[in-house]
Protein backbone atom coordinates (compact mmCIF):
# COMPACT_ATOMS: atom_id res chain seq x y z
CA UNK A 1 0.00 0.00 0.00
CA UNK A 2 1.07 3.33 -0.82
CA UNK A 3 1.33 5.48 2.35
CA UNK A 4 1.35 9.85 1.65
CA UNK A 5 3.72 11.62 2.49
CA UNK A 6 2.30 14.13 5.12
CA UNK A 7 3.02 17.76 4.43
CA UNK A 8 4.53 19.30 8.01
CA UNK A 9 3.61 22.98 7.80
CA UNK A 10 6.47 24.55 8.35
CA UNK A 11 5.22 28.16 9.00
CA UNK A 12 8.16 28.98 10.92
CA UNK A 13 9.29 32.32 10.41
CA UNK A 14 12.82 33.40 9.89
CA UNK A 15 14.46 34.13 12.93
CA UNK A 16 17.74 35.74 11.62
CA UNK A 17 17.17 39.32 12.18
CA UNK A 18 15.79 39.02 15.54
CA UNK A 19 19.11 37.37 16.94
CA UNK A 20 20.92 39.48 15.61
CA UNK A 21 18.90 42.18 17.39
CA UNK A 22 18.91 40.44 20.64
CA UNK A 23 22.84 40.04 20.64
CA UNK A 24 23.19 43.58 19.47
CA UNK A 25 20.50 44.50 22.41
CA UNK A 26 23.16 41.92 24.94
CA UNK A 27 26.56 43.87 23.53
CA UNK A 28 24.86 47.12 24.66
CA UNK A 29 24.21 46.62 27.64
CA UNK A 30 27.14 44.58 28.46
CA UNK A 31 29.00 47.22 27.78
CA UNK A 32 27.58 49.74 29.64
CA UNK A 33 26.91 47.86 32.49
CA UNK A 34 28.81 49.36 35.60
CA UNK A 35 29.57 46.95 38.45
CA UNK A 36 32.34 49.17 40.19
CA UNK A 37 29.03 51.35 41.56
CA UNK A 38 29.16 49.82 45.20
CA UNK A 39 30.42 53.78 46.25
CA UNK A 40 26.91 55.33 45.17
CA UNK A 41 24.14 55.11 47.74
CA UNK A 42 20.04 55.19 46.94
CA UNK A 43 19.00 57.63 49.65
CA UNK A 44 22.13 60.36 47.94
CA UNK A 45 20.90 62.62 45.21
CA UNK A 46 24.15 64.48 44.92
CA UNK A 47 24.38 68.39 44.14
CA UNK A 48 25.66 69.09 40.52
CA UNK A 49 28.26 71.30 39.23
CA UNK A 50 29.94 72.76 35.90
CA UNK A 51 33.44 72.68 37.00
CA UNK A 52 34.15 69.17 38.56
CA UNK A 53 35.78 66.60 36.02
CA UNK A 54 35.82 62.66 36.91
CA UNK A 55 39.06 62.11 38.87
CA UNK A 56 41.90 60.74 36.50
CA UNK A 57 43.53 58.80 39.40
CA UNK A 58 40.85 57.28 42.16
CA UNK A 59 41.31 58.71 45.63
CA UNK A 60 43.63 56.78 47.70
CA UNK A 61 42.49 55.14 50.74
CA UNK A 62 38.92 56.61 50.10
CA UNK A 63 36.60 56.68 53.16
CA UNK A 64 33.03 57.08 51.55
CA UNK A 65 30.10 58.98 53.74
CA UNK A 66 27.36 59.05 52.72
CA UNK A 67 24.99 62.28 54.12
CA UNK A 68 21.62 61.41 53.99
CA UNK A 69 18.96 64.03 53.65
CA UNK A 70 17.90 63.76 56.94
CA UNK A 71 21.46 63.71 58.10
CA UNK A 72 22.20 59.91 58.82
CA UNK A 73 25.64 58.54 57.96
CA UNK A 74 26.36 55.98 56.12
CA UNK A 75 29.91 54.43 56.31
CA UNK A 76 30.45 51.08 55.08
CA UNK A 77 26.65 49.92 55.01
CA UNK A 78 25.99 51.11 58.31
CA UNK A 79 23.83 54.06 59.84
CA UNK A 80 25.57 56.39 61.84
CA UNK A 81 24.81 60.07 64.02
CA UNK A 82 27.19 62.28 63.80
CA UNK A 83 27.77 61.61 67.50
CA UNK A 84 28.45 57.86 67.02
CA UNK A 85 30.43 58.51 63.25
CA UNK A 86 33.63 58.47 65.47
CA UNK A 87 32.80 55.22 66.30
CA UNK A 88 32.81 54.02 62.55
CA UNK A 89 35.87 56.30 61.92
CA UNK A 90 38.07 54.70 64.36
CA UNK A 91 37.47 50.99 62.72
CA UNK A 92 38.40 52.25 58.84
CA UNK A 93 41.53 54.13 60.30
CA UNK A 94 42.61 50.59 61.84
CA UNK A 95 42.55 49.00 58.15
CA UNK A 96 44.26 52.27 57.04
CA UNK A 97 47.46 51.65 59.55
CA UNK A 98 47.21 47.96 59.41
CA UNK A 99 48.69 49.03 55.78
CA UNK A 100 51.26 51.04 57.16
CA UNK A 101 50.09 53.90 56.27
CA UNK A 102 49.27 56.84 58.81
CA UNK A 103 45.80 59.00 58.75
CA UNK A 104 46.60 61.95 56.76
CA UNK A 105 47.31 59.51 54.02
CA UNK A 106 43.46 58.72 53.90
CA UNK A 107 40.80 60.79 51.90
CA UNK A 108 37.34 61.41 53.21
CA UNK A 109 34.81 61.65 50.60
CA UNK A 110 31.52 62.82 51.54
CA UNK A 111 28.38 62.12 49.00
CA UNK A 112 25.82 65.12 51.17
CA UNK A 113 22.11 64.81 49.48
CA UNK A 114 21.69 68.10 47.80
CA UNK A 115 18.71 69.19 50.30
CA UNK A 116 20.55 68.47 54.06
CA UNK A 117 21.60 70.58 55.98
CA UNK A 118 25.30 72.32 55.32
CA UNK A 119 25.51 72.40 59.17
CA UNK A 120 25.23 68.44 59.04
CA UNK A 121 28.17 68.10 56.45
CA UNK A 122 29.81 70.49 58.51
CA UNK A 123 29.39 68.32 61.77
CA UNK A 124 30.66 65.33 59.57
CA UNK A 125 33.83 67.25 58.82
CA UNK A 126 33.91 68.21 62.42
CA UNK A 127 33.90 64.61 63.29
CA UNK A 128 36.65 63.31 60.82
CA UNK A 129 38.95 66.28 62.27
CA UNK A 130 38.76 65.14 65.80
CA UNK A 131 40.03 61.66 64.34
CA UNK A 132 42.78 63.55 63.05
CA UNK A 133 41.76 63.27 59.03
CA UNK A 134 42.86 66.11 57.30
CA UNK A 135 41.88 65.51 53.51
CA UNK A 136 38.46 66.16 52.15
CA UNK A 137 36.05 65.56 48.98
CA UNK A 138 32.90 66.97 48.65
CA UNK A 139 31.53 64.53 45.54
CA UNK A 140 29.27 66.48 43.00
CA UNK A 141 27.82 65.34 40.43
CA UNK A 142 29.11 66.56 36.72
CA UNK A 143 27.05 68.94 35.14
CA UNK A 144 27.30 69.29 31.51
CA UNK A 145 24.10 71.52 30.62
CA UNK B 1 7.92 11.78 -15.94
CA UNK B 2 8.45 11.13 -12.33
CA UNK B 3 9.35 14.06 -10.01
CA UNK B 4 11.13 13.44 -6.71
CA UNK B 5 10.42 14.87 -3.32
CA UNK B 6 12.77 17.09 -2.07
CA UNK B 7 11.10 18.10 1.20
CA UNK B 8 13.12 15.98 3.48
CA UNK B 9 16.46 17.41 2.55
CA UNK B 10 15.42 20.93 4.26
CA UNK B 11 14.55 19.60 7.85
CA UNK B 12 18.36 19.79 8.76
CA UNK B 13 17.60 22.92 10.55
CA UNK B 14 19.46 23.62 14.03
CA UNK B 15 16.97 23.92 16.79
CA UNK B 16 17.10 27.71 18.09
CA UNK B 17 14.59 27.45 20.51
CA UNK B 18 16.89 26.85 24.10
CA UNK B 19 19.25 29.26 22.35
CA UNK B 20 16.64 31.93 21.95
CA UNK B 21 15.71 31.10 25.95
CA UNK B 22 18.93 31.49 27.06
CA UNK B 23 19.62 35.09 24.89
CA UNK B 24 15.92 36.78 25.93
CA UNK B 25 17.40 35.92 30.06
CA UNK B 26 20.80 37.12 29.47
CA UNK B 27 18.78 40.30 28.03
CA UNK B 28 16.15 40.90 30.39
CA UNK B 29 19.39 40.63 33.07
CA UNK B 30 21.06 43.05 31.45
CA UNK B 31 18.25 45.55 31.24
CA UNK B 32 16.97 45.02 34.63
CA UNK B 33 20.62 45.62 36.02
CA UNK B 34 21.48 48.70 33.58
CA UNK B 35 21.40 51.88 35.48
CA UNK B 36 22.93 55.21 33.71
CA UNK B 37 26.32 56.28 34.74
CA UNK B 38 26.28 59.41 36.46
CA UNK B 39 29.72 61.08 36.11
CA UNK B 40 31.12 62.47 39.55
CA UNK B 41 33.45 64.94 40.72
CA UNK B 42 34.82 66.02 43.64
CA UNK B 43 36.09 69.60 45.52
CA UNK B 44 38.87 68.90 47.33
CA UNK B 45 38.88 70.37 51.06
CA UNK B 46 42.09 70.03 53.19
CA UNK B 47 40.94 70.91 56.71
CA UNK B 48 43.20 70.27 59.79
CA UNK B 49 42.02 70.55 62.58
CA UNK B 50 42.52 74.12 63.99
CA UNK B 51 45.34 73.93 66.41
CA UNK B 52 47.33 72.10 64.25
CA UNK B 53 47.21 74.55 61.88
CA UNK B 54 50.42 76.94 61.63
CA UNK B 55 48.96 80.30 62.04
CA UNK B 56 50.02 82.99 59.18
CA UNK B 57 51.16 86.16 60.31
CA UNK B 58 51.13 87.84 57.68
CA UNK B 59 47.92 89.97 56.99
CA UNK B 60 47.36 89.39 53.23
CA UNK B 61 47.31 86.00 53.69
CA UNK B 62 43.97 86.28 55.30
CA UNK B 63 41.14 84.10 54.04
CA UNK B 64 38.30 85.55 52.20
CA UNK B 65 35.33 85.20 54.21
CA UNK B 66 32.19 84.24 52.48
CA UNK B 67 28.47 84.17 55.15
CA UNK B 68 25.82 82.28 53.75
CA UNK B 69 22.13 82.77 55.43
CA UNK B 70 18.95 81.06 54.94
CA UNK B 71 15.42 81.12 55.86
CA UNK B 72 13.93 78.38 58.21
CA UNK B 73 13.24 76.33 55.24
CA UNK B 74 17.02 75.86 54.48
CA UNK B 75 16.68 78.23 51.15
CA UNK B 76 19.31 81.27 50.48
CA UNK B 77 18.55 84.23 51.28
CA UNK B 78 21.90 86.55 51.80
CA UNK B 79 25.41 85.94 50.74
CA UNK B 80 27.69 88.48 52.07
CA UNK B 81 31.57 88.51 50.61
CA UNK B 82 33.82 89.98 53.09
CA UNK B 83 30.88 92.19 54.60
CA UNK B 84 30.07 92.92 50.99
CA UNK B 85 26.36 92.11 50.73
CA UNK B 86 25.43 89.94 47.08
CA UNK B 87 22.13 88.76 47.37
CA UNK B 88 21.50 85.94 46.29
CA UNK B 89 23.61 86.26 42.89
CA UNK B 90 26.11 83.27 42.18
CA UNK B 91 27.21 85.85 39.38
CA UNK B 92 27.88 88.26 41.17
CA UNK B 93 29.57 86.24 43.51
CA UNK B 94 31.90 84.91 40.97
CA UNK B 95 32.73 88.89 39.61
CA UNK B 96 33.35 89.53 43.14
CA UNK B 97 36.10 86.69 43.76
CA UNK B 98 37.89 87.74 40.22
CA UNK B 99 37.84 91.40 41.33
CA UNK B 100 39.08 90.36 44.77
CA UNK B 101 41.67 88.43 43.62
CA UNK B 102 42.56 89.12 40.26
CA UNK B 103 42.59 87.23 37.21
CA UNK B 104 45.85 88.45 35.68
CA UNK B 105 48.21 86.06 37.11
CA UNK B 106 46.45 83.29 39.21
CA UNK B 107 48.03 81.40 41.77
CA UNK B 108 47.11 77.75 41.55
CA UNK B 109 48.56 74.88 44.76
CA UNK B 110 49.45 75.93 48.56
CA UNK B 111 50.02 79.60 48.00
CA UNK B 112 47.16 80.57 46.53
CA UNK B 113 43.77 82.53 48.31
CA UNK B 114 41.57 80.65 50.89
CA UNK B 115 38.31 81.14 51.35
CA UNK B 116 36.51 80.94 54.61
CA UNK B 117 33.07 79.44 53.90
CA UNK B 118 30.51 80.39 57.00
CA UNK B 119 27.01 79.32 56.89
CA UNK B 120 23.89 78.78 58.71
CA UNK B 121 23.17 75.49 59.99
CA UNK B 122 20.07 74.67 58.12
CA UNK B 123 21.05 75.87 54.67
CA UNK B 124 20.54 73.61 52.15
CA UNK B 125 24.27 71.60 51.04
CA UNK B 126 22.89 72.59 47.34
CA UNK B 127 23.65 76.37 48.17
CA UNK B 128 27.14 75.74 49.34
CA UNK B 129 28.25 73.81 46.62
CA UNK B 130 27.13 76.63 43.98
CA UNK B 131 28.69 79.25 45.95
CA UNK B 132 31.74 76.70 45.83
CA UNK B 133 31.70 76.51 42.35
CA UNK B 134 31.06 80.22 42.10
CA UNK B 135 34.40 80.99 43.78
CA UNK B 136 36.44 78.02 42.50
CA UNK B 137 36.51 78.68 38.90
CA UNK B 138 34.47 79.41 35.91
CA UNK B 139 34.21 77.74 32.62
CA UNK B 140 35.73 79.47 29.20
CA UNK B 141 34.30 77.49 26.12
CA UNK B 142 35.98 74.09 27.62
CA UNK B 143 38.53 75.46 29.47
CA UNK B 144 37.43 75.58 33.39
CA UNK B 145 39.68 79.12 35.05
CA UNK B 146 40.70 78.36 38.16
CA UNK B 147 39.98 81.06 40.69
CA UNK B 148 40.66 79.87 44.40
CA UNK B 149 41.52 76.17 45.59
CA UNK B 150 41.99 76.53 48.92
CA UNK B 151 38.44 76.22 51.02
CA UNK B 152 37.50 75.89 54.13
CA UNK B 153 34.58 76.05 56.77
CA UNK B 154 33.70 78.29 59.71
CA UNK B 155 32.53 76.29 62.80
CA UNK B 156 29.06 74.88 62.20
CA UNK B 157 26.39 77.40 63.55
CA UNK B 158 23.84 75.74 66.20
Amino acid sequence: MRVKSKKVDLAEGDLTPMIDMVFQLIAFFMVLINFAQTESNDRVKLPSSQLVKPPEVPLEFPIILHVAQDGEIILGGDDYTAETLSVGLRKELAVIKAEGKTVADANVVIRAHKDTSAGDVQEVIRVAQDQKLENFALRVKEDNS
Amino acid sequence: MKIRNRGEAEKSGLNMTSMIDVVFLLLIFFVMTFKIVELEGDFSVRMPLAGNESMTTDPTDLPLKLRLQADENGKLTTMALNEINLGTDFDQLRANVVELIGTTAPVEGEDGPEIEIDTDYNLRYEYVIRSITAVSGYKQGNEVVKLIEKIKFAKPRR
